[in-house]
């Protein structure tokens, strides 16, 4: 199905959830001789066999390497290879699909414009402003390039409720920002920061913003025009598509005037030994083979959710999130971290006295899986003075009946301890 | 459920919640940080270490899942009083012990028969890092080294 028939599709149709599990085989499996409860899908989602069957039709029957050769499969390959990247460009709206760099996921997309572009535009003293909501992938690369140029990391601060603390971040904006990182989704959380508004500023100030899109472009709708921002990241593995391949999108006058930072085949237009040229965007950016079967199974990824509609989506993780939370708040000593009512298919919490590793460890002989820990965003454990957190987060497969397996294990937890 | 009850026995969870020795020592004179960066657990490790090389006094602070915090509550009553040397054998048999490398039957070792109650961890293999780190992380203050890490 393309974009505009998903669109049309309205976004309170029922959403056959029993249907949709169907698609995905390894939720059919059993874990410790109970049946599969994944509540891990904000680390990695899993897959439906529509995506599966993609990447083997790859190799299958379409496979060579892409952009070399004059041969039927190579360009057939480099054809589906491409379409991919169109798909993406419709997918978050981009206007040129030109724009849509791929990447090996989230991280590396971050990489390239922490290298490509802050490395080479900031200057010392300019400020990267990040927020304490970040996954270390949105971290670490503006320290490797601060460490380069000299600029200085700067982070936005939280408030209690996870959100955004937005008189903090007017403060911080000024003449020397010249780079806003932030999430449009807290994996750690949930939250959802108002890049409606935070954009805007940081443009007010002239600085550019990159918005790391791994969670958000699981559960809503993209479109980078509206929102405004200079660079978007996300991997595909967390919306259903296959491990190894992610994008990055950047306004092309950006894209355009950034280094390569990588070299290697398929960059280049013309290379001697002691001097090459480039090619133009987006190629100058992907250096060697790529993932090329995990590329053009993203496409699939994509056409699966859209299928679905990200409306439904949305609206089905949504009342996952609502009865989750109910639950937990009717239990005693739970604590759920990050209260904003901006928040979106995670829940992040602690049960009073017993540490969340132990729980984890617990609920997963119940066929449970959750993630534990500092979920990679260690600086919103640093807020809340927390080594770790139980996490829960949904995807478009899971059931309201798999949420109460998650407070019934949690239940059994408590007896262990009691 | 089996594996889980081996795994938080009560010698386990009581300690877990009451740990012992959970204190800072004015006069310790080795210490080091020991942290499991998988969970975010964070403890520290207190030695006074005498002049004839005998553990006088061990003590940690930190916070932890319920097997990193016994098996550090465990250690500091099994070792105080022990040489520095006897200390590292011993954990070096715990180690071989909880990796499965080493079967232990019973009582020829009475400090290594009453860490058998943390033998569940040995199905748990995520969790063996826990059992241990404590552990690891006292042999690190003897040695000097202040910072330890599982990874
Ligand atoms: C918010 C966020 N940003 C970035 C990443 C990094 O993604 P990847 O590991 O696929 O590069 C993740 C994945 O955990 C994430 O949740």
């Amino acid at each position: 199905m393309n974009a505009a028939l998903a669109e049309a599709r309205p976004s309170n149709s029922a959403f056959d959830v029993e249907k949709v599990r169907a698609d995905f085989p390894i939720l059919s499996r059993e874990v410790h001789g109970k049946p599969l409860v994944y509540l891990d899908s904000a680390a990695s989602a899993q897959k439906p066999r529509q995506v599966i069957e993609a990447e083997t039709r790859v190799y299958e029957e379409e496979y060579a390497n892409v952009h070399r050769g004059v041969h039927y499969l190579s360009q057939a390959a480099t054809q589906k290879f491409e379409a991919t990247r169109t798909r993406i460009a419709s997918f978050i709206n981009a206007p040129d699909e030109n724009e849509v760099v791929f990447t090996r996921g989230a991280s590396e997309a971050i990489n390239l414009v922490a290298f490509s572009y802050a490395a080479h535009f900031l200057k010392e003293g300019d400020e990267i402003l990040i927020s304490e909501l970040e996954h270390h992938s949105n971290i670490v690369p503006w320290q490797l390039a601060a460490q380069r140029n000299g600029a200085v990391i700067r982070a936005i601060p939280i408030c209690q409720d996870g959100q955004i603390d937005m008189a903090a971040y007017a403060d911080l904006l000024g003449p020397r920002t010249k780079m806003v990182a932030i999430t449009a989704q807290s994996n750690a959380l949930g939250i959802i920061p108002p890049l409606e508004r935070m954009i805007p500023m940081a443009h007010d100030a002239s600085a550019k913003v990159l918005v790391d899109g791994c969670q958000a472009i699981t559960h809503r709708p993209v479109d980078v025009q509206a929102m405004g921002c200079d660079f978007f990241a996300f991997s595909g593995h967390k919306i259903y598509g296959p491990t190894g391949v992610g994008a990055l999108w950047g306004r092309a006058e950006l894209l355009e005037a950034m280094p390569p930072w990588q070299g290697g085949g398929e960059m280049i237009a013309r290379v001697g030994i002691e001097k090459s040229t480039y090619k133009g965007i987006p190629h100058r950016f992907e250096a060697g083979t790529p993932a090329i079967a995990q590329v053009i199974a993203l496409k699939d990824a994509l056409d699966y959710v859209d299928g679905l509609g990200m409306g439904a989506i949305a609206e089905h993780e949504a009342m996952l999130l609502d009865h989750a939370v109910r639950r937990l708040e009717a239990m005693d000593g739970v604590t759920i971290i990050g209260t904003s009512p901006a928040k979106a298919s995670i829940v992040s919490f602690l049960l009073d006295g017993i540490h969340p590793h132990d729980i984890g460890t617990i609920v997963d002989r119940e066929g449970v899986a959750v993630r534990v820990g500092h979920h990679c965003a260690q600086p919103v454990m640093e807020y809340y003075d927390i080594a770790a957190t139980v996490r829960a987060s949904f995807g478009l497969y899971n059931t309201l009946a798999e949420v109460d397996a998650l407070i019934a294990s949690l239940e059994k937890t408590r007896e262990i301890f009691a | 459920m089996d594996d889980l009850r081996d795994l938080y026995q009560e010698v386990i969870l009581d300690h877990g919640k009451n740990p012992r020795n959970f204190r800072h020592p004015e006069d310790a004179n080795r210490h080091a940080e020991g942290d499991n960066p998988l969970c975010g657990d964070r403890l520290t490790i207190y030695l006074k270490i005498g002049h004839n090389g005998l553990v006088e006094d061990v003590a940690f602070e930190g916070r932890g899942c319920a097997i990193s915090m016994a098996s550090a509550s465990m250690m500091t009553e099994i070792i105080a009083g022990k040489t520095e040397e006897a200390a590292r054998a011993l954990f070096h048999r715990f180690h071989d012990f909880v990796t499965g490398k080493e079967e232990i039957e019973g009582a020829d070792d009475e400090d290594l028969e009453k860490l058998i109650v943390l033998a569940g961890v040995k199905q748990f293999p995520m969790r063996v890092k826990c059992a241990t780190l404590a552990w690891h992380t006292m042999t690190a203050a003897m040695d000097g080294e202040n910072v330890v890490t599982t990874e």
